[in-house]
């Protein structure tokens, strides 16, 4: 390892890439000529390309992209954006009335959701974790729950975010969190969606309106999320929009 | 502020970032954290970014920053003080034949065990230039270090990533 005095760094630095083309044809030159550089040379290569892999090591989980895709996503502006997608939801809703109708079972997932929704209106403790703040209220529901789920900013919108609450939904722990709208108090549900209910919800997409309750219910990811309040349907949907965003 | 156009620079960044954090820090939890902080300060940070300059440097930046502020990163702030960029040869005494290197190198088991134990300077050099595959332009704007000291504590770095190898060799 002696008789050749070529620095061992002036050939990292060429296999980096970092050499002027002068000093890399030299280099090039001489390691023709020299099969201790050349030796040198392969077994950094072969170090680097098992190096490579360390750069697979480690992959992030889906839920942890989505948190951070939701604390950068865009918060879409409160104009008339709503206005298309609230009347295809109300030709929809219509449909799905109609639909529903022919299945009491179907009514059943939702007498559910609407239950819960009414108990809560009508409880003196409406809350386990009462707050506005939802970098207060969705820590809360860590390990109460067996998922993750992300909530919008609500500040500066028509919603203001009133606490939340644990609940079983079809014999599933969900979470329950309490949004006002003006006067009106909006129930959101999350819970992980199984084999079965989801397709027995009456409701493709969209508002419906059912028991003179508004409610949209959709699935992403895994979880089955439901509004349900007696505000208007545009504010449903609104809201139900704020959380698609963040939900991924 | 355009959110949407740094969703759209910083996302193809993120499983990269999360590996270099996992790296760093050696536990999934306190990585997560640390992608999460470097996210939520480069989109605080956004306006004052100069398009044209590279954002990718500009994020590992700050996820380097958000690592030397943390708990773990803390402890590693001493192992910096002490990287003399002078200093001595040290690892002569284990200096490694290509041969050794190149039969050492098939073990992946053992070259991430070097890589694990190196100190967080010499560590996260290694991984920004071979793993990242970083320019020493941009490896010297990560580690806000004059382009200069990246090719020789880059060269430190190898040498001691050898000699854990070269160790581990030799005890066979």
């Amino acid at each position: 390892m002696t008789a050749c005095s070529q620095d061992r760094n002036v050939l990292a630095a060429y296999l980096d890439g970092e050499l002027t083309a002068d000093q890399e044809r030299s280099l090039q030159e001489h390691m023709r000529g020299c099969p201790e550089c050349a030796a040198e040379v392969a077994a950094q290569v072969r170090l680097r390309r098992s190096m490579k892999r360390a750069a697979t090591r480690f992959t992030p989980s889906a839920a942890l992209r989505l948190k951070v895709q939701g604390q950068i996503a865009p918060k879409r502006s409160a104009g008339f954006r709503w206005l298309w997608p609230a009347s295809v939801a109300l030709a929809v809703m219509l449909l799905a009335v109609i639909w529903a109708r022919q299945s009491t079972a179907k009514n059943e997932a939702f007498r559910e959701v609407a239950d819960l929704h009414v108990s809560d209106m009508a409880s003196a403790n409406p809350f386990d974790v009462v707050s506005s703040d939802r970098h207060t209220v969705k820590p809360w529901f860590q390990g109460k729950i067996p998922f993750a789920f992300n909530l919008p900013e609500f500040a500066g919108s028509e919603f203001t975010l009133l606490g939340g609450r644990l609940v079983y939904l079809h014999q599933q722990a969900a979470a329950q969190l309490v949004v006002g709208a003006g006067k009106h108090r909006i129930s959101v549900m999350v819970v992980q969606e199984s084999a079965g209910f989801g397709m027995g919800m009456p409701f493709a997409g969209g508002v419906s309106v059912r028991d003179s309750f508004n409610v949209e219910t959709w699935e992403k990811n895994g979880l089955r999320f439901y509004v349900i309040g007696d505000a208007e349907q545009g504010a449903i949907h609104r809201l139900a929009l704020a959380l698609q965003n963040v939900n991924g | 502020m355009d959110r949407v156009f740094f969703e759209q620079l910083s996302m193809p960044l993120f499983d990269q970032l999360y590996n270099h954090a996992c790296w760093l820090t050696g536990d999934r939890t306190d990585a997560e954290d640390l992608v999460q902080e470097t996210y939520a300060k480069a989109l605080k940070g956004f306006g004052s970014f100069a398009e044209g300059t590279n954002l990718r440097a500009w994020m590992f930046r700050i996820l380097r920053n958000a690592f030397l502020n943390s708990r773990s990163g803390l402890k590693q702030k001493t192992e910096y003080l002490e990287d003399d960029e002078a200093g001595a040869d040290e690892a002569v005494a284990h200096e490694i034949t290509p041969e050794a290197l190149f039969l050492a190198s098939e073990s992946q088991e053992a070259i991430f065990n070097a890589l694990e134990r190196l100190p967080v300077p010499h560590r996260e050099i290694i991984l920004l230039c071979d793993v990242d595959e970083m320019s020493y332009r941009e490896i010297a704007q990560v580690l806000d270090l004059p382009a200069g000291t990246v090719m020789s504590r880059l060269a430190r770095a190898r040498r001691n990533l050898r000699a854990a190898l070269g160790a581990r060799e030799a005890m066979r």
